[in-house]
């Protein structure tokens, strides 16, 4: 086990040291020299021409740039944002509490909604199952921005119950303000999980293992607990927790819908604008998001399920 | 002396494709305490789901008539908490083992599962019990396995763990559902002696349930003979092999090779064993019976008694001694 | 975009034991179990009746849409339903119903085009490292857990920022992201393939790979790589809109359903939603038509493979 887990997180190293490479260089692949890229095609003048060659090392080899920054990455210091004259790190840190509470809330309508919709739909037949079904089929069907649109619509429009647009000021206006987006944004995700939740409940009902269970007299509410559900959570948790790690770069949708003021809108308005140290920094830092609860999502597979890390020794 | 498993006119109806199909007719016979009997019948023949009626673990949308009486008590009638104590009486031993152990649990969490939950024996004494049991059916080194998950055993350990854990609740009458089946042979042959050794040292009862008939001969007291959801004979397991009563045990018993003669050509029956929805109207056999009259199809054939046993075959009387004979190989 | 999870989880890929033995002779392709009209069921058809709607729409909309739908007439902007106008004005004043029209073009050729790309390569990929085997088959894996770093929406911005806003950057993009999760599905069932008695027989005898590869391995995971393949051009329309909307794919004044779901969202806050809930209503059903078909072509492929 243990074994397993060091080799995933050589592999999320390897793979984080290759992404930010790319990440990185793609700046080059922009057409024109990395100066104009950099300044988003604005003339610079002479005085900010020295800087950036000094500050991002222009006349240095390649991968000596990218050493160079990705050191001071790793340092907190992930440049300057040319149009705005500040640190794009302190940019990013105003943001990530908008994108990190709507992430953290939309997951939990996920986990709460999702499986407890698909463990409720497994275990029951006729009318409730064909509730869950249908319910999870129309929300299947709307995506993100489709979602906010509409929920806008109804809910902020129509039926004044929820703000459009904004973040709001304090613990409790701000929750008020996400709820609308953390709904547009669980939507879609949440008929996945639901099925996929519903349909390895039902498996594990089937399975032989489980027979033996009832055979020795076990009392119903175990076996769901310690078998059936036990069993299904290998499943439902890789959904889960992959559909959570595809939130990271949907925020960005539903953020610049309802006007929060998160990484993601933040994103689309630097790609917008060319403010490609901006557009570097968030990159990276929603890539190594993605990626860490890749690994999270493989780690705890195994720890659910020993047959993938343990192997089979069978004499 | 009382049976301790009584079978009376069993009739089970499953829901096939939405639709109730019959698959046990009428079922009758009984186990003794301490005798082990056989049930013999090809695929169809509702040999599994006989056990599984006794066992209650039909699946959902059986229909069930007749009487099952284990010690006197109706098994049908039982609900809740008596349900659950009938089920340490009755253990089961499934066909794949593999298949039937959960297999994100150790096999320690599998073997003491119900002696902590249903007795309340704390961990360590359950261990220590489950380790013991697994000495009993000849796995070495028990605290090393129990530690381990099904995966890394094999087959047959694993089918031996089945068995220990099965008799750990001590039970008194075993169910094996064609328990070697999945086997390979090494193994089934280890796997039916450590069965059979361990259930006559405690006097079980036991029934065994198999389509080879010479295995259920050489573990068993008595044989059953399923076909097309009834019993069709019910004998002493070497009467059986040697004198044969009902045309279909006798072309079972013919239909073996023996190593010991040559043979041109290997026997069969001819037609394909059906369950008891698709039988015919008379003798369900009739259609594959090399001696079947226009009588036996048109009369639904009764259990009737004779040389101490029991069989299906208005014509069993007079077949007597002719069924082992050398066939005309059509 | 909804994760194609089916996909993304541990494959493990362990080829099957090669099937029952039928004398193979590599000469006829293996029988392939296909119906010309497969059973769907009212789904189904429902489901290719729009989308067939909309392919129409995409190929001819510009010829018979009523109005022109760049034709701005402010005086008009968000008034309902008038005269000829079926489904009224939009923001700026164009004919809402020919702008739907015109706009399933961008809608569904940039996916189509984004679901081929994608497919060919994630394909290509499968098959090569499935045929090959060995280091190959690590570079590759290798190499797409890289990809697998980058989710599609990302990449586009990416793309974006890099090539500028507009269709070919961010579809680039897209297929780039969705090639490691076709081609992961696509080299379990190609090396389940590979393994198979037909194929291996023909290695003996002398066939060539490539045409082991093209005449037999191909055509018999080919149901698999269009059910998989209608499956993401499903995601692709979705994440193309959510671009469009995010306005870094196609740009206004375009007429396309993304576009429009963008333009619409200030007169839906002004109470005026027809614009913007007509667009999202468009995309939605041809999301869910697509999405139904693919999961019924899956179920398909999955059993004519075993």
């Amino acid at each position: 086990m243990l074994a397993f887990i060091v080799k995933r997180l050589v592999m999320l190293v390897v793979t984080l040291l290759v992404a930010s490479l790319l990440v990185y260089g793609s700046l080059y692949l922009a057409p024109g020299n990395p100066i104009a890229t950099l300044t988003g095609g604005r003339a610079p003048s002479p005085q900010v021409v020295a800087q950036l060659n000094a500050q991002y090392h222009l006349n240095d080899p390649f991968l000596v740039r990218y050493w160079h920054w990705l050191v001071a990455a790793l340092h907190g210091d992930l440049g300057q944002s040319i149009p705005l004259h500040e640190s794009v790190s302190t940019l990013i840190g105003q943001r990530i509490g908008v994108t990190a509470s709507l992430v953290l809330l939309t997951s939990i309508v996920i986990v709460v909604i999702g499986v407890g919709l698909g463990v409720v739909g497994a275990l029951s037949h006729g009318t409730i199952d064909n509730g869950v079904l249908i319910s999870s089929t129309v929300s299947a069907a709307m995506p993100a921005f489709a979602a906010a649109v509409v929920l806008q619509f109804v809910f902020a429009v129509k039926l004044p119950w929820f703000p459009a647009l904004g973040d709001g000021n304090g613990l409790l206006d701000s929750l008020h303000h996400l709820i609308l987006p953390a709904l547009a944004l669980a939507a879609s995700s949440v008929a996945l999980v639901t099925r996929v939740t519903r349909a390895a409940v039902r498996e594990e009902l089937e399975r032989e293992h489980v027979q033996t269970a009832v055979s020795r007299g076990l009392p119903r509410r175990t076996i769901l607990r310690r078998h059936v559900l036990r069993n299904a959570a290998i499943p439902i948790t890789t959904v889960v927790g992959l559909t959570i790690a595809s939130l990271i770069a949907l925020s960005a949708v539903v953020e610049t819908a309802f006007g929060l003021n998160g990484l993601g809108s933040y994103l689309v308005q630097a790609a917008q604008n060319k403010d490609f140290a901006v557009v570097q920094g968030i990159s990276l830092v929603l890539v190594v998001l993605f990626v860490v609860v890749n690994t999270l999502v493989d780690i705890a597979y195994a720890l659910l399920d020993p047959r993938v890390a343990i192997g089979s020794r069978a004499q | 002396m009382t049976a301790l498993l009584r079978v009376e006119d069993l009739t089970v109806r499953l829901a096939l494709n939405d639709k109730p199909r019959e698959v046990i007719t009428g079922t009758t016979f009984e186990i003794d305490a301490g005798e082990a009997m056989g049930l013999v019948g090809e695929s169809g023949s509702g040999k599994s789901m006989t056990a599984r009626a006794i066992a209650r673990l039909l699946p959902q949308g059986a229909e069930v008539t007749g009487r099952v009486t284990f010690d006197g008590v109706d098994v049908l009638a039982l609900a809740g908490s008596e349900l659950r104590a009938h089920r340490s009486h009755v253990a089961v031993v499934f066909q794949d083992p593999r298949a039937h152990i959960n297999p994100v649990r150790r096999i320690d969490d599998f073997m003491t599962e119900s002696l902590r939950t249903l007795d309340d024996v704390p961990r360590p004494e359950a261990s220590r019990r489950a380790a013991q049991a697994l000495e009993e059916v000849g796995i070495d080194d028990p605290s090393k396995r129990l530690r381990q998950y099904p995966h890394e055993l094999s087959g047959g350990m694993l089918q031996r763990v089945m068995i220990a854990t099965a008799l750990l609740s001590q039970p008194r009458l075993l169910l094996a559902d064609e328990c070697t089946t999945a086997l390979d042979v090494t193994s089934q042959s280890e796997v039916m002696a450590i069965l059979d050794e361990l259930r006559r040292e405690r006097g079980l009862s036991m029934l065994f349930i198999t389509h080879d008939l010479e295995l259920a001969g050489a573990v068993c007291d008595r044989t059953c003979v399923m076909y097309a959801g009834q019993v069709v004979e019910t004998r002493t397991a070497d009467r059986l092999h040697a004198d044969p009563l009902h045309p279909y045990s006798a072309a079972l018993v013919q239909a073996r090779p023996d190593i010991t003669s040559a043979a041109h050509r290997l026997v069969a029956i001819p037609g394909r064993p059906v369950s008891a929805f698709e039988a015919p109207t008379g003798c369900r056999f009739a259609p594959r019976c090399l001696h079947a009259t226009d009588d036996c199809r048109s009369h639904e054939q009764e259990m009737t008694g004779l040389d101490n046993g029991r069989v299906r075959c208005e014509r069993a009387l007079h077949l007597r001694g002719a069924l082992l004979e050398p066939r005309p190989h059509a | 975009m909804s994760i194609p999870v089916g996909s993304a989880l541990p494959t493990g890929a362990v080829p099957e034991e090669p099937g029952p033995d039928t004398v193979a002779t590599p000469g006829d392709p293996r029988p392939v179990k296909t119906r010309l009209l497969p059973r769907l069921g009212v789904g189904g058809w429902i489901s290719v009746a729009i989308i067939a709607v909309a392919v129409l729409l995409a190929i001819f909309g510009p010829l018979v849409r009523p109005y022109d739908p760049n034709e701005v007439t402010l005086s008009y902007a968000n008034v309902g339903p008038l005269g000829g106008h079926l489904l009224g004005f939009d923001g700026a004043g164009r004919d809402l119903l020919s702008r739907l029209m015109v706009g399933a073009r961008t809608t569904l050729l940039g996916a189509a085009l984004v679901s081929i790309v994608a497919v060919a390569i994630g394909s290509s990929l499968a098959v090569a490292s499935a045929w090959f085997g060995g280091r190959l088959d690590t570079a590759v894996s290798s190499g797409l857990d890289v990809m697998f770093a980058f989710p599609g929406i990302l990449l586009a911005v990416l793309a974006a920022a890099v090539f500028g806003p507009g269709l070919l950057a961010a579809g680039l993009a897209l297929a780039m992201a969705y090639s490691p999760y076709l081609a992961r599905v696509l080299r379990g069932a190609a090396l389940k393939e590979r393994a198979m008695a037909y194929i291996q027989a023909g290695e003996v005898q002398g066939f060539s790979s490539w045409w082991l590869c093209f005449r037999h391995l191909l055509p018999n995971i080919s149901s698999l790589i269009v059910a998989q393949g209608t499956i993401f051009f499903g995601f692709a329309v979705v994440d193309l809109a959510a671009l469009s909307f995010l306005g870094l794919g196609i740009q206004p004044p375009q007429a396309d359903w993304g576009v429009m779901v963008s333009e619409g969202k200030t007169p839906l806050l002004q109470g005026y939603p027809l614009e913007a809930l007509a667009a999202v209503a468009c995309i939605v059903l041809v999301v869910s038509a697509v999405s139904f078909l693919g999961e019924r072509l899956q179920e398909r492929s999955t059993g004519a493979q075993r």
